[in-house]
């Protein structure tokens, strides 16, 4: 009997262990899926309990109902990972062999990491994240009786899971105030290392539009230093100094303390895999998916979906001793909320930008790519149902993991030159 | 992609400038592209440059600010007065690698 052991059951987790199930002959493998607690996270949700579109309950779902019945789910806090040994410890001591390993543990926001950020007396009073189940709580408990002065929205260091989110935060802010009548009391400041709204020029120049629009300043390259709790201001590398009285900061996002532990990580604890198939660089018994690997594409669930369709036939090849023949593309798909009801769509991978167009159907849609409009925001709330009901049981979406051209077009300034 | 002559050295470059062929270059090449962007190259400038070439080798990617900290030593806000305003960016195009990518 062999062992397959899935560390992580969150997004990837539990998408690559029901789909594996499936095609591993039970009388030859074992499928585990260890992970801390029972709750899985809707994470895209967390976005919208600030301003109260969604409740908690929204957002939360037993992990073990959504893992087949006949993959054991182990509880506990991982310790370390043993790579020559092949095996797993956990805190309480419980050791795991493993014949391959999958490591999906994602990232973590570690405000830890920058200095003054979480000081006591600031975190979760005038200081807040988003990106964690607690975070989005408070916040939505703060922005209920709020009345308003200087909002900073921060991102502190690329990469971040889903890096549309913190635009999103702030559109949907914005929206927030006005539609209560505070938007003449807020002050709503986007500060980013970036150079500009994104990473990516098309989309960065309709989003640095789109903040322009809505009266939101836009601070780039802004590498934060500290946050200072006294003065209440960020102070950058360059001393440049931005007072707040509301933070809403992404801290930093880092892979799992136990991946250092382990010397399976680069500086940020990410796991170093190829690109295309996903093993690690070191061990041919270590897959890295989802956020916790290194790859130069979003940390987003729909990378995670996209990249795992590509891994289990790479998988099957890779455990009968085959060259693997699938390679990720680095497919990405993201909706993105601009407020008042409306929301845009981008779908890009490692070569190809976002660009605009129609979307899944070329010419027909029924999505518009780098638009605002109001099915895109339907799509976005529809999502939350897909994700529990399709994406998790590993069923099959009607979106190819490979990026298609069809549908797009190059704005005529951005067509290469023959 | 555009060549180049920087001190009598032909170089490849990309459309901003960075250079994209890694052996072109030599200690000399950075310190002529340092001077194009205004900076004067001391040895305390030297030390995190010639850690981005060798992190370059062994990774293939350029590595970033954090990267440079935390696995080279080298302190940020030092690195700030160094290398002013976007330390990432003039370090990469002072060492000849590719042009850090925004990650994503
Ligand atoms: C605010 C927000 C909005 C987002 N919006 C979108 C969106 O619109 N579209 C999109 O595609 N993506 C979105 N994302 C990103 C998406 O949620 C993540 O990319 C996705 O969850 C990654 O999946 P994963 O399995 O790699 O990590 P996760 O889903 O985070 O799962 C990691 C699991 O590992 C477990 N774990 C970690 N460390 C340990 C340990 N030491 N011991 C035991 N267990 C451990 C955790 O408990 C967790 O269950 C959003 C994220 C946030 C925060």
């Amino acid at each position: 009997m062999r062992n397959l052991v899935i560390l992580g059951g969150g997004t990837a987790g539990t998408i690559t262990a029901n789909k594996l199930r499936k095609k591993l002959p039970k009388s030859e493998w074992t499928v585990t899926v260890v992970d801390r607690d029972d709750a899985h996270r809707y994470q895209p949700g967390y976005l919208f309990l600030p301003f109260g579109m969604y409740q908690p309950d929204d957002v939360t779902k037993s992990r073990r109902e959504y893992i087949s019945d006949d993959i054991p789910l182990v509880y506990g806090d991982i310790d370390r990972v043993d790579p020559e040994a092949q095996t797993v410890t956990l805190m309480d001591g419980a050791v795991l062999p493993y014949d391959q390993l999958v490591i999906a543990t994602g990232v973590t926001p570690r405000p830890d990491q920058t200095p003054g950020m979480d000081d006591e007396g600031s975190w979760y009073t005038d200081v807040f994240d988003f990106y964690t189940y607690e975070g989005a709580t408070r916040l939505a408990e703060k922005l209920r009786t709020w009345q308003g002065g200087k909002l900073v929205v921060q991102v502190v260091e690329m990469p971040i899971k889903c890096p549309v989110a913190p635009l999103e935060f702030s559109f949907l802010a914005e929206a927030f105030f006005t539609e209560r009548g505070l938007r003449d009391k807020v002050d709503i400041t986007y500060v980013t290392p970036l150079s500009s709204a994104f990473t990516k020029p098309i989309c960065s120049e309709r989003f640095g539009h789109l903040l322009e629009d809505r009266g939101i300043t836009l601070e780039p390259d802004f590498m934060i230093e500290r946050v200072d709790t006294d003065s209440k201001a960020l102070v950058s590398f360059d001393e440049r100094e931005i007072p707040y009285d509301l933070l809403v900061t992404i801290p930093l996002n880092m892979g799992a303390d136990y991946i250092a532990r382990s010397g399976l990580g680069n500086e940020l604890n990410l796991v170093p895999v190829d690109k295309h198939t996903l093993l690690s660089k070191k061990y041919d018994t270590i897959f890295a998916l989802g956020d916790a690997n290194d790859i130069p594409a979003s940390k987003a669930g729909s990378v995670a979906h996209f990249e795992i369709e590509v891994f289990v036939e790479n998988f099957l090849q890779h455990i009968a001793g085959r060259a693997m023949t699938g390679a990720f593309d680095g497919h990405a798909n993201c909706f993105i909320e601009t407020g008042y009801g409306k929301a845009m769509l981008i779908d890009f991978n490692y070569d190809v930008e976002p660009l605009p167009g129609r979307f899944p159907v070329a010419g027909v849609g029924p999505m518009s790519l780098l638009k605002e409009t109001r099915l895109n925001h339907m799509g976005k709330l529809a999502f939350r149902w897909a994700y529990w009901n399709v994406l998790m049981p590993g069923r099959p979406m009607p979106i190819s993991a490979e990026m298609s051209m069809a549908g797009k077009h190059m704005p005529a300034d951005k067509v290469p030159v023959s | 992609m555009p060549v180049t002559t920087i001190d009598g050295h032909e170089i490849h470059v990309d459309d901003e400038g960075f250079m994209t062929v890694y052996d072109e270059w030599d200690e000399t090449v950075g310190k002529s592209l340092a001077a194009a962007i205004g900076v004067e190259m001391t040895d305390e400038h030297w030390g995190p440059i010639r850690f981005l070439r060798q992190d370059f080798k062994s990774e293939s990617v350029t590595p970033t600010l954090r990267r440079v900290s935390t696995v080279g030593g080298f302190d940020t806000k030092k690195l700030f007065e160094l290398f002013p305003k976007k330390p990432a960016k003039k370090m990469a195009y002072i060492a000849g690698l590719p042009k850090p990518h925004g990650c994503v």
